[in-house]
Parts: structure tokens; sequence; C-alpha cells
């Protein structure tokens, strides 16, 4: 199938006064139409800058995209797109919704019209057609009484119904991929089924590509395709979702999938967290970003930085474990049969 | 064996809400904590668990009922038995960015509690903050240092120190870590485990986060606009739900198993909650139940003891049970 997005070595750096923060070094990935993606790690690890890379939404001179990233949206590259050629790219064909519904929606104007925005801006509608259009968005979402709703203003509405309508917002337009910035960390649990139900949903209908940034395994795990774990603004592993949960060969993967309390585990009995802190990213790292924090880290591990190796089709792991003259040590699911 | 540290009786907090309505944040809430357990209390936002947190603490007064903390009526305590009670409960803050004065030193705010409950020398003040520092896994290089140098689990580690450092009793940790990260919060539940190992201490732990609650907590309270809904043991709470709005709050965690994850049934829940404000009449859940019959709309259910040590405010668990 033909690639929607096509990310190639794409690195980030901010400039501060300590120096040059190295966020985002070296993310390769690619985005079927309809398929979705998730970016896991701890804060931190470039997941969101990744992602607002993409958009090119971070802001020069601060923050730098190095010479030699290649964002490709079916085939055109984005970093050379001029100001109106990215106008047109953002909210047209990508979109975003954000964290933090509270902030990311305007306050002094009411939801229809921060959906008619972008409407009357992308699609040239007039404001009558813009109304109708950002009613039946509105319906789209699952908002009770759109014709009433739209007239509101984002205070009026509960967390969820902020979310609904940012998720408005970014489909108003039909984009092709819409990248959701840990959309539901804000939310209630109970909430949080229905967004994540409601962008499925979304999915399915309107085949539209879903890039999810989170950290919660939880949320990843019934509705992410794929799945990349990043670290120290790098992917350790990537893979199907089935891959990661239960082939999952990096000790980094073992570390985020053994930090969950398990539903049947002991009450009260020690839980399992990774100790250390992530690296410093203003220094150079020419080794394996977690050889500090890692149980199986060896001396080679400290020296070079592993590659990529392809475990099938879909699955890459950069760990020198994978190496053949690496010892064999028990995966993270060969120890929970064990325990079992 | 089992001694009742803190008991509330009928605990009811009220805030006017403008236009002569009234917000009942806290309505008709009855528990009991023993030594040394650990109560968790979950819940949406805004369904009154800090608040019910703060109450018991006595940072609200409470608008009726009573708070009864080791035998004795909290509204009724003053001068020395006031101060005494304001040393054994002490609080951890939801928010380590701030709830820490950012102008004081890391030794200034883990030292300021010890100036008014005992009377140390500047020394032996010194000496206490540093072992207080290392209990919550923090050098003494600390000390000097001020908030804002730390990262978000540290500084929860010292609001953590903070309260430990007048020696409290009891310790109402009003979600303690939902600010932090996945690998954070483990460290952090550990900490607290420790901690009340050690010095036999009793937590009452508001979260909304289930499975964290579940794995720090002796015994849970689930909440519903200002209400209890349901109490039993963690385990039996987390395995055979009798309020259906347990049910479907505990079916909404995601869990880390993408295969169990599609082969799980969901109790879906619709709409939100409702407003404190005018809540339904009778049961507050039936607007959302899919048991609900007419007797729940002219009654409200009370708190009863269905099965031993299993409590739950429902009309139908019953027939709920079956389905």
């Amino acid at each position: 199938m033909d690639k929607i997005l096509e990310v190639k070595d794409l690195r980030v750096s901010f400039n501060t006064y300590a120096g040059e923060v190295k966020a985002v070094r070296g993310v390769s990935f690619e985005l079927s139409p309809g398929e979705t993606l998730a970016f896991v790690g701890e804060s931190g690890c470039g997941k969101t800058v990744t992602a607002k890379a993409l958009m090119r939404l971070l802001q020069p001179p601060f923050a730098v995209i190095k010479e030699g990233s290649s964002v490709r949206f079916e085939g055109t590259e984005v970093m050379d797109m001029d100001k109106k050629a990215l106008r047109a790219y953002r909210g047209n064909d990508v979109s975003m919704i954000f964290q933090d519904p509270m902030t990311s929606l305007n306050p002094t104007m009411t939801c229809g019209k921060q959906i008619m925005e972008s409407l009357i801006l992308h699609k040239g509608l007039t404001k009558e057609q813009a109304r109708e259009e950002a009613i039946e968005t509105l319906r789209l979402v699952k908002i009770p009484d759109p014709e009433k709703r739209v007239d509101e203003y984002p205070h009026q509405m509960s967390g969820g119904m902020r979310q609904r309508v940012m998720i408005a917002i970014a489909l108003s337009c039909q984009p092709k991929v819409l990248i959701a910035d840990e959309p539901t960390t804000a939310l209630d649990v109970t909430i949080q089924a229905q967004i994540i139900d409601l962008l499925r949903e979304l999915r399915d209908k309107l085949n539209v590509a879903i890039i999810l940034v989170t950290h919660d395994l939880g949320v990843v795990a019934n509705f992410a395709d794929r799945i990349q774990v990043m670290y120290a603004g790098q992917v350790v592993e990537r893979g199907t979702a089935h891959e990661i949960f239960y082939e999952s060969r990096h000790p980094y993967t073992w570390a985020l999938l053994n930090s969950v309390p398990k539903l049947g585990s002991e009450i009260k009995q020690e839980l399992y967290s990774l100790g250390g802190t992530p690296p410093d990213l203003l220094l150079p790292l020419e080794c394996c970003p977690f050889a500090a924090r890692c149980e199986y880290c060896m001396p080679i591990c400290r020296e070079k930085n592993p590659a990529e190796e392809k475990l099938s089709a879909t699955h890459g792991c950069a760990c020198w474990l994978l190496h053949p003259n690496a010892p064999k040590v028990k995966t993270f699911q060969e120890r929970l049969a064990e325990q079992k | 064996m089992s001694e009742k540290i803190l008991e509330v009786k009928n605990l009811c907090k009220y805030f006017p809400a403008g236009k002569k309505q009234t917000l009942k944040a806290v309505d008709n809430v009855s528990f009991y904590i023993n030594r040394g357990e650990t109560l968790g209390l979950v819940g949406e936002s805004g369904c009154g668990k800090t608040t019910c947190g703060r109450t018991v603490s006595h940072l609200y007064t409470p608008t009726s009922g009573t708070v009864i903390f080791d035998g004795k009526d909290v509204s009724t305590l003053k001068g020395k038995d006031l101060l005494s009670f304001k040393k054994d409960v002490q609080m951890i803050f939801q928010d380590p960015y701030s709830s820490l004065d950012p102008r004081m030193t890391i030794a200034e705010i883990v030292g300021e509690g010890m100036d008014v409950h005992f009377k140390y020398s500047t020394e032996e003040k010194n000496q206490k903050v540093t072992e207080l520092l290392a209990r919550v896994g923090l050098t003494e290089d600390y000390a000097n240092r001020f908030a804002h140098e730390l990262s978000g689990g540290q500084r929860q580690r010292i609001g953590i120190a903070r309260a430990l450092a007048v020696e409290p009793r009891f310790i109402v940790c009003d979600e303690p870590i939902s600010a932090l990260d996945v690998s954070i919060q483990a460290q952090i539940v550990n900490l607290l485990i420790k901690l009340q190992k050690e010095s036999d201490l009793t937590y009452l732990f508001i979260s909304h986060d289930l499975s964290m609650v579940r794995h720090i907590s002796d015994r849970v309270g689930v909440m519903y606009l200002g209400s209890l809904v349901e109490l039993a043991s963690s385990e039996e709470i987390f395995s055979r739900q009798l309020h259906p709005y347990t049910r479907a709050l505990l079916s909404a965690i995601p869990t880390a198993d993408p295969e169990a994850e599609r082969s799980r049934k969901r109790v879906a829940l619709e709409g939100e909650v409702p407003s404190p404000i005018n809540p339904p009449s009778g049961c507050k859940f039936r607007n959302r139940c899919i048991h609900a019959t007419e007797l729940c709309a002219k009654e409200a259910p009370v708190l009863t003891e269905v099965e031993p040590g299993r409590f739950t405010a429902c009309h139908h668990w019953r027939e709920a049970m079956d389905v």
C-alpha cells in the first residue's frame, strides 16, 4: 500500500543558553492510510517534538530541524514547503489534537466559531455553510444537541466535551493524518474510554491515519496497530502491537511493560521501578542511550550506539543483545511465563 | 487487633454556589480506617474525593457530621489537643509544583513544621532534616536547594518528607502520583508502602488511578457525586463488584495486554457525571445506570453492609450482579 507519510532521519535540536539540546536524534518511520501508529515513552523522550516537527510547528530559531531531515507527505517534501503550501498542508492534510483541552481552545470564541474558522479558511465556505458543516462535525463527534452546543463557549463544557470539540476542529477539513498528542491524559478513565472509542470509530469511518502520542501503554494496547517505543530522542523498538506486547526484545520496552501494575498482582508487594533518569540530551551520545539504566548493560553498550536490527517486516529493535555474540537473556515475556 | 484510628460519621460538606443553590461536595459519607491500614478513595473528577480528604484532615469545617480521630470528636478539640491533632494528621498534595514555596529552601520547607510542634535546637533540626531526606531517598545535598531545581518525582519526595517531619500517625495522600510519569509513580508508591511498614502509618489514599489504588490499599471506597457507593477490601472489589458504577469504572481501565483487551467486555458508561448542584433525585447514578427503576428515582439507596465487610448503596445490586 502507498505510504501517506514517510519520515527519514528526523533530527530536531533546541538552542538554549546551556547549549544545543538534541531532542530528536534520527527518527525514521512510515505511515499508511487508515493506520494507527503510537509513540510511547517517558516524558522528555521526544515524542511530542517529533509530532510537532511533522507539522513544522516548532518555532525557529529556538528549535531547529536539522539538515538532512526529511518528511514526505504523499511524496511531497514538507521541509521544502513555502508559507502558502504549508498553510494548506496544516489543517487540511494533517491536523493535530493537543493534550489539554482546557488551554488549547480559545475561551473568547464559541466552539462553533472555532470549528468554522478552519472551514472558511481551508475550504472557502461561506459563514452559513460553515455553520451547517460545524454542526455536522459536532454531531460526528457525538456531542448531544449540536445545534445548541455550537453557540456555547468552552467554559460551558466539561473536559470530555472540550476534547470532542478539539477532535471536531481537527477533523473538520477531513485530514488524511490526525496527530493526537496525549489526547486522554487530562481526562477521567470513563471519559478516556469514550474518547478512545470515538477515535477508533472515526478512524474506521473516515479512513484517517492516526499518530497517537502517549505514555499510557494501556491506551495503546487496544487501539494502536503499530507501536514505536522512544527513548532519548531515538526509536529503540518498533513493531505491531502484538510484537511489542508479547515479543519485545529491548530492555527498555520490558521496563515500561513491567512498571504497569498488573490487575492480578499481589497487593502491597513492591512495584517494579526503573532506577535512574534519562540521559542529558545536551551531551553528545555515542553510546546506547539506555546503557546507564539497563540491567543487561555490556561493555560495548557504553561505546557504540546499536543500529536497528530487523526481526520481521514490521519488528525492529536497536539493542546489542540482539548481536549474535551477545549472551542470551530471558525476555520479559519468558520471565512472566515462568512466574506463572 | 484492628483498632479504628479514624471514624467518619454522616459527614457532609456543602458549598454555597450562588443563587441560593448549594453544591453538595460530600453528602452523608461514613467510613472508618483501622490503624496501619490504607483506605483508597476512588472516583471521577468532581466526585468529592479531595473535599472528603480535606474535611477529614480538618482543613475544611464539615457542614454536619462528625470526624472521630483516636476516639475524640475533632470538632470539639481546642488548644493543645487541636495542636496535637494537627501534628498527627498530615497531608500530601497532588501537584508537587505548586505545593512547595518557591522562595524557601528544601531544609526550610521540611523543617517548618518542626518549629511549631517540637522545640529542636538548630543542630538537632538540621540532623532531623538530613535523616528525613535520607528516608525519602534524597541526599543531604538537596537541603539547601530550591524547589525549582528538582524534578517532579523529587519534589513529591520533599512533599512526603515535609509530612513525615512532624511524626504523624495518619496521612491523607491527595492524588500524590497523578502528576508524575509512570516509572516515577512506581517509585513513589514503593516509598509510601515502605514508610508505612517502618512507622506504622495509616493512609487515606485518594486517586483516580484505579490500578495504583488497588496496589496500595487494603480497602477501597468508591465515590460518585459526593456519596460513597461501594466499600470493600481491594481484593474483593477488583474481583467482584456489587455496584453497577464500580463495575463500569473498573471496566474502563485499559490494560497493557492487547489480546485480553480485545476479548474483554466493556460496561460502557454513557454520558458524563451530572452537575453536583442539581443531581438526579433518589439514586444519583440512576440516569446513567442500566438497572435503574422507578424505585431508584424515588428513594436514595443507603450504604449498607450486604455481605460481611462489603458495603454497597444500590437497590438492585443482587439483580445487577446476574447480568
